[in-house]
């Protein structure tokens, strides 16, 4: 069953000059983890704020656990959760105050509020520091504890809007621990990133947007497959180069690439470890001796390359140079 | 019944930030009855009112007014505040009534007010205020100074949400209240302004809760009687009715804006 679904989803600003989004279509199906993977400025954003209610789209549909986010938008807000960007909890309150509002204000009465809060505080090890105002919190407890904010009562599509996005590395592998044990616990997950090892470590599904449009959509191994099978890499010493490259061509039916630095030899091949035993041989009975051979299967940072002509790291530098 | 729940607690929140940040409550009151000090003192001899009891008679229903005419700016700043920590997505997203945030965020700086108007009451005491009036008529002015604060609190919701930045936010509210509490009857006679402004100070709502409020406090009010315009002469009505305008153009309109914020 599809949990959550958008059809067509338009959104404009400033009067239809900016097209956020340009007919988006998603699909998560329950139980399942689907990233939404692009580079600033490619909708995410603006996807996760009408699924939850907060924007209303130009047009288009959205059904949220098959309710209609733009007709029903309370019911929606009766089985979601979501933990934006920013940590979106009260700086100067403790982190159990913060949890029993939001528990009081879910209508679970003080005294299951309180009871809910620790439980959380336990589970996201942030018991240590329930009694501190936020604002003592490192960037990773605070994200943590907006996460458990949207736990509160156990939602039935999780929304999480960039959830590592300014940690350092040692609290975006916090939290990608925190959210790989809620998969395993059976959540129907929407996360959006502009980080493709995340979307790799955490999604069962991609959809890669680009411009208010999705542009590819599949596990990460079909999406790299999509870009092409995978390559073949040689290094070899200086002498032999040249019939290592005669080798690779003809193993590969394209003519294979050098770059003469590294002294290093590729090729697209399809047939992935048969080509890499293909060459191993005819290079043995050359007399060639390979310093390094492999298989490489193209990165996510390929894929991202090869669908939108632009990597989405470069972007994402240049957004934070500008800011 | 939910929604009143939802407002009781984000109202108690309001509170619950305010014990944690004592310094909040701390200024709001020490400005006003810093104000009640300097003007008393330094004002209040050169002044000459005519009146029993000097010009702190006159002066503190001036204060009052000016103070929870701030109120404005309070409701505003926070709100913009809760905008830029995503807060408001938050609270947007949960089950609760759409309304119960900003409502509890009017009543609870109205609260603020309550304990701001004792400090500054005990303060004009002590420097030789004496309202006359009677209990009822005392408390009549308190409620009417309160009322007056929440619905200039419901302005402030509009400018919060409105406005990009905290400190916008700060600036246009200072620079909304400032001039209208001082074009106004509250600090000194309007007599000596220019015709055009004190046709301006006769009907700004700042001057008639003065008036309103020097009258229930037991004074006849004759800071601004200059032109028996029906202002000066009925103040209570004319408050009571600027009250009731404000609130039927803003409450609307600053929910609205809640609802429709994003867009």
């Amino acid at each position: 069953m599809k949990t959550v679904i958008a059809e067509n989803l338009v959104k404009t600003y400033d009067k239809g000059k900016v097209r956020a989004l340009d007919g988006l279509n998603l699909d998560v199906e329950e139980g399942t983890v689907l990233s939404v993977l692009g580079p600033n400025g490619a909708g995410k954003t603006t996807v996760v704020r009408i699924l939850t209610t907060l924007l209303r789209p130009d047009s288009g549909n959205a059904q949220v656990a098959g309710i209609d986010v733009v007709n029903n938008p309370e019911k929606v807000r009766e089985v979601i959760g979501l933990s934006g960007q920013y940590a979106a909890v009260d700086e100067i309150l403790t982190g159990y105050d913060n949890l029993v509002m939001f528990g009081e204000l879910y209508h679970l009465g003080k005294k299951q509020a309180v009871v809910r809060a620790n439980e959380l505080l336990e589970r996201f090890s942030l018991t240590e520091a329930a009694k501190r105002p936020i604002k003592t919190y490192s960037g990773g407890m605070r994200r943590r504890l907006d996460l458990a904010a949207s736990l509160i009562v156990k939602p039935k599509v999780l929304f999480l809007d960039e959830p590592t996005t300014g940690l350092d590395p040692r609290g975006r592998q916090e939290m990608w621990g925190v959210i790989q044990e809620l998969v395993k616990g059976g959540v129907t997950l929407l996360l959006t990133t502009q980080y493709l090892e995340e979307a790799d470590q955490l999604a069962d599904d991609i959809a890669v947007i680009d411009t208010g449009k999705v542009i590819a959509r599949g596990t990460s191994d079909a999406l790299k497959k999509q870009v092409g099978g995978e390559r073949l890499e040689v290094v070899v010493e200086q002498q032999h180069v040249a019939k290592t490259m005669e080798i690779v061509s003809a193993v590969s039916g394209h003519k294979a690439g050098l770059d003469e630095g590294l002294r290093l030899i590729t090729a697209p091949v399809s047939t992935g470890s048969v080509a890499l035993f293909e060459v191993l041989k005819s290079l043995d009975s050359a007399g060639i001796h390979a310093l390094d051979v492999g298989l490489k299967r193209p990165s996510l940072d390929d894929v991202f390359l090869a669908l939108t002509g632009h990597t989405a790291e470069v972007k994402i530098e240049e957004k934070e140079v500008k800011k | 019944m939910r929604a009143l729940n939802d407002i009781y607690i984000i109202t108690r929140r309001q509170l619950l930030l305010l014990s944690r940040v004592p310094e909040v409550l701390i200024f709001s009151t020490i400005q006003p009855v810093m104000f009640v000090l300097l003007f008393r003192y330094v004002f209040g001899g050169s002044i000459d009112t005519g009146q029993p009891g000097g010009y702190v008679q006159l002066l503190m229903p001036g204060i009052f007014v000016q103070t929870v005419a701030f109120t404005l700016a309070g409701t505003a700043s926070g709100l913009a505040e809760d905008m830029k920590k995503g807060l408001i997505d938050r609270f947007r997203s949960l089950p609760i009534s759409q309304s119960a945030l900003v409502i509890g965020r009017t009543l609870g700086d109205s609260l603020l007010n309550i304990v701001v108007l004792a400090v500054m009451g005990i303060a004009g005491y002590v420097v030789g205020w004496r309202p006359s009036s009677g209990i009822g008529n005392i408390a009549l002015g308190f409620l009417f100074l309160l009322f007056f604060g929440y619905a200039l609190s419901w302005v402030g919701v509009l400018v919060g949400l409105s406005a990009s930045d905290a400190r916008v936010v700060q600036n246009v509210s200072f620079i909304v209240t400032f001039p209208l509490t001082f074009l106004s009857n509250a600090f000194a006679p309007t007599t000596g302004m220019p015709r055009a402004l004190q046709y301006f100070a006769e009907w700004n709502p700042v001057s008639t809760m003065v008036a309103a409020c020097r009258e229930l406090f037991g004074l006849e009010n004759q800071f601004g009687a200059t032109a028996g315009s029906f202002p000066s002469e009925h103040p209570l009505v004319t408050s009571l009715f600027y009250m009731v305008v404000i609130m039927v153009i803003f409450v609307p309109l600053s929910l609205r804006k809640y609802r429709n914020y994003a867009e």
